[in-house]
Parts: C-alpha cells; structure tokens; sequence
C-alpha cells in the first residue's frame, strides 16, 4: 500500500473538509447556505475517492452530487420556501435525545472498527491503473441486469416526480394561499 | 509509522453517518431531512470504495456498488422533493412537526 506521506496530509485534509463542511449543513440556520456546504462535501469526498484510487467514481460524484442533485435541490427550496429564508432550517424539540443517540452509534462503529482484525482481509494487489475500461466493461458482462434494472428504475423515478409533482386543479387554491401567507 | 489504513476510513465514514443521523432526527425543514439522508448515502459510499481498494481491488465490486447506490440516491432525491413539493401545495408548510395526518 502507498505510505507516502502526502497521501496521509491529503486524507487528513480532505477529512477535516469533509466533517467540517457536513458539520455545518446540520447546524447552518439558512437552508441555502446548507445546501451550498453540501456541494463542498460532496466535491471534497469526490478528491478523497481520488485517493483511493477510484477516478470514475470521482468523476461520477461531481457531476451527479455536487452537479444535479445539488442544483435540483436548491430549485426546490425555491419552489417552496418563502422569499426570507432566514432561520428556514432550525432544530426540533428532540435534539438533546438525538445527540445521545448519535453519540452511541457511532461510538459502537468506532469500537467495533477498531477491534476489527483489518490486516488479515487486505489484499496485497494495487487496483488497476484504468479503472474506467475494467467498470465498463463490468457493467456491460457481469452487472448488466442490475445495470438494465437501475435504468427503469431511473425512468420510473423521472415518470413519478412529474406525476406527483404535478398540479391538476389546485393552482388557484395555492395562489391564495401564497397571497394570503404574504399579507401576514 | 504514519500510514493510512483501512480503520481510518471505516472511522471517518462512520463520523460522517452519524452526522447524517444527527440530522435526519434532528431538523425541522424536510428539505434538510433530505439533504442529511443524502450525507449518510454518501458515507456508505467512502465505505465501499475503500474497501474495494483494501479488499477486492480486482473485482471492482465496491465501485460498481457505489455507482449503483449514487443511481438510487439522484432518483430518491427528484422523488422527495417532488413528494415535498405536493405536500407544500395541500399544508403550504415544510415543517415536519405539521405533518401529523397519522397522529391520533
């Protein structure tokens, strides 16, 4: 395995990044701003896959996470936020019993993780230097029903959000709703 | 020595989930509900790109699954904004502590 020691600053950086950025989508009070850190981690991670050697995965995480999802999810916040967005993304009354239980979940994954033998499962080859031929051509032998699957998949998704977000008859309705959230 | 095994990755994505966790029970705004399901989804794919490298780093099975599972989460993220959208039309709110329909 590589012990230079750049790898170890670029994984220690790329995790502080991370943590931090994820840290501050919970606790940002402006839903934008949430978003906007979101697209920070998920382009940090894309570099932390850089480092293990996955490229086409890392290629793939910029433009599907920080690319569309983020944009769309912005678009939606838009589509239903009021035009102040201040303190739009706060806490609810459960945040003390949530913390508790987070703090145990992850202080059993940090345990059992490092009571795990690791050194006797890791294998002593280096992955591939073309990652992107070896998964194409994976996906179209070996994985090309689950490929197929998550193709209808994606068109049944597409179908879906249309239809359920689509209005028949309520346009009026939500109109003076909006109307009447507005002279409060 | 100074290296990176595998125990750190497993560490930060478990870091990372709980993180996630936190929020999904924690927030109020649906959209941030989303947007922290997005944070753990993610995690699981540090878990297994790194064990894809460490583990099986000839058979790619970590990666494809991570491929699969950044698929499932773009489809789940359209389908829950678009269901966030319809609930916003019929209770003109996105504060999940409003949405008790089920509550008796």
């Amino acid at each position: 395995m590589e012990t230079s020691i750049y790898s170890v600053i670029a994984f220690y950086l790329l995790a502080i990044t991370i943590v931090g950025n994820a840290a501050l989508v919970v606790f940002a009070k402006n839903i934008v701003h949430s978003v906007l850190f979101l697209a920070v981690t998920f382009i940090s991670m894309a570099g932390l896959f850089l480092l293990l050697d996955a490229d086409f995965i890392a290629a793939i995480q910029v433009l599907v996470y920080a690319g569309a999802v983020c944009i769309m999810v912005v678009f939606g916040i838009m589509l239903i936020q009021a035009p102040d967005m201040k303190g739009t993304n706060l806490f609810n009354t459960q945040l003390f019993a949530g913390g508790g239980v987070v703090a145990l979940v992850f202080a059993m994954c940090a345990i059992l993780a490092g009571r795990t033998a690791w050194t006797d499962l890791v294998a002593t080859q280096a992955v591939p230097e073309n990652t992107i031929q070896v998964i194409g051509t994976l996906l179209m032998s070996k994985y090309v029903i689950p490929f197929e699957v998550v193709a209808i998949l994606l068109l049944v998704a597409l179908v879906g959000a249309i239809v359920i977000a689509r209005d028949d008859a309520g346009t009026v309705a939500v109109d003076e709703g909006v109307k009447a959230n507005a002279h409060d | 020595m100074l290296t990176i095994s595998l125990t750190h990755y497993v560490i930060l994505s478990a870091l990372l989930f709980s993180i996630g966790l936190f929020g999904v029970i924690t927030k109020r705004n649906a959209v941030a509900v989303l947007i922290c399901i997005e944070i753990m989804l993610n995690a699981v794919n540090i878990n297994l790109v790194a064990f894809s490298k460490y583990i099986t780093p000839i058979d790619f099975t970590g990666q494809i699954f991570s491929l699969f599972v950044i698929t499932v989460a773009a489809a789940e993220v359209g389908i829950g904004l678009a269901i966030i959208i319809a609930i916003y039309r019929n209770k003109l709110s996105v504060n999940l502590d409003d949405f008790d329909l089920l509550k008796w």
